[in-house]
């Protein structure tokens, strides 16, 4: 393993650790994820399409991501963590990777308790949904990862990354409901898929200047 | 200073004459719509504010790479300025779409208009732009904070417009074709003077702006050295 791969790992293993020993945000998103769900059984009226539950799963599951990613730099605001990581000898856009893995383990864990509560609720799974999950997961956690270091620098947090956010999301969201419902997924997943790649190389070059002066 | 002055005046002047000579054309000279008639003639003011505003975010993104690149020292702003003019156009295609959505299909707002739908997007995503902009300290980190968000702003158009492509019917009419554009050449001769008069006002009003924002930084340094 390389320099760069061991970093990532390293930096990524924090993240996991921290959250397996403090366990802060993973029980939470596990029980909005399932809350949302029935929630929108509430707001879908009784003779409402199988379609629209699709939809609300997408929606279910960008609100679960931004909830996660709300608190993916938390550990580095309180403790000033993120000045000792920017003075460590590795590439800053590692710093950026080991996130976007560490939120994709995060949000795929709240996934695998979402899609069977989805199923047991709403109506079954078909394989284009979970690989439309799969592909959009890594878009969401590129993007999200970036503009929650972002948020981080302002004065209003909590408030600015949804904003930031969501209209960058919306391409995720057509590709992932236009792949849960069309009769031919496959142009959708494609296009998740030049969305993860086009965003994931432009979150990692550019991460370095989010970080620093 | 008084050259950059003469800049501004002549662009504002070429700016007059050509939506002058833009509003004469459109009216005046080239024939009506078959099919829509006189509210046609929005097409002429709603495609060039549309394609002004591609062009200021475009322009936006390019010095804000610059000052990711190089760093030269007013980049920033100039990114800034940019992308505060091409909100400006944005909202007028908005505005000028869904009057001519009105107009022509009697509806104010069509979900099925790729072009509004990819307006609307742009609009939220450039007014987070402004927040965050102005929810961080002034200083270098927050001039790279923006520059990367406005390239963000250029990846994102392509790709939005795709996703809504993806999502939509079509019943937004397609003008230009791969096989060039679908029109008369009264008519594109139009299209091209009322798109150089929004072009030439753009820069003009960037230009102000520029000048504007300038002059409130020597103010502020002044003042600075003065207390």
């Amino acid at each position: 393993m390389n320099g760069y791969a061991r970093d990532v790992a390293v930096l990524a293993r924090k993240d996991v650790l921290l959250e397996l020993r403090a366990r802060d945000a993973l029980p939470a998103l596990l029980l909005f994820v399932v809350a949302a769900l029935v929630v929108f059984h509430f707001a879908l009226p009784a003779d409402a399409a199988e379609l629209a539950a699709k939809g609300m799963l997408w929606v279910a599951i960008l609100f679960t991501a931004l909830l996660g990613l709300g608190r993916a730099f938390l550990a580095e605001r309180q403790q000033s963590m993120l000045d000792g990581l920017l003075l460590a000898p590795c590439d800053r856009s590692a710093i950026w990777l080991a996130k976007t893995a560490a939120t994709v383990v995060f949000l795929g864990a709240a996934e695998l308790v979402a899609l069977p509560a989805f199923a047991l609720f709403f109506s079954a799974l078909d394989w284009q949904t979970v690989a439309a999950v799969l592909l959009a997961n890594v878009g969401i956690c590129a993007v999200g990862t970036l503009v929650a270091a972002m948020a981080l620098a302002s004065r209003a947090r909590e408030l600015l990354l949804p904003l930031l956010f969501l209209p960058l999301a919306i391409p995720v969201l057509v590709g992932g409901v236009g792949a849960s419902v069309a009769d031919d997924p496959g142009r959708y997943l494609g296009f998740l898929a030049l969305y993860d790649c086009v965003f994931a190389i432009i979150s990692w070059a550019s991460f370095e200047y989010v970080v620093t002066e | 200073m008084w050259s950059r002055n003469n800049v501004v005046t002549a662009l504002a002047a070429l700016a007059a004459a050509l939506v002058g000579v833009a509003i004469a054309l459109i009216f005046f000279w080239i024939p009506d719509d078959a099919d829509q008639g006189i509210s046609q003639k929005i097409f002429y003011f709603h495609v060039p504010i549309a394609l002004t505003a591609y062009a200021c975010f475009g322009w936006g993104a390019l010095k804000a790479f610059l000052h990711l690149w190089r760093r030269p020292s007013g980049a920033d702003l100039e990114s800034y300025v940019a992308i505060h003019q091409g909100v400006i156009f944005g909202i007028l295609t908005l505005v000028t779409g869904s009057i001519w959505a009105r107009a022509s299909w009697g509806v104010w707002w069509a979900w099925s208009s790729t072009q509004l739908v990819l307006f609307l997007v742009l609009f939220l995503f450039y007014s987070a732009y402004f927040m965050l902009r102005f929810s961080v300290e002034p200083g270098p980190a927050r001039a790279n904070l923006c520059a990367v968000y406005a390239l963000f702003g250029v990846v994102l158009i392509p790709i939005s417009f795709l996703a809504i492509r993806l999502a939509n019917d079509f019943i937004h009419p397609t003008v230009f074709t791969s096989e060039g554009p679908q029109m008369e050449g009264s008519m594109f001769f139009a299209f091209c003077v009322a798109w150089a008069a929004m072009l030439a006002l753009a820069a003009a009003l960037y230009h102000v702006e520029l000048a504007g924002k300038r002059l409130d930084t020597t103010l502020r340094e002044l003042r600075e050295r003065l207390a």
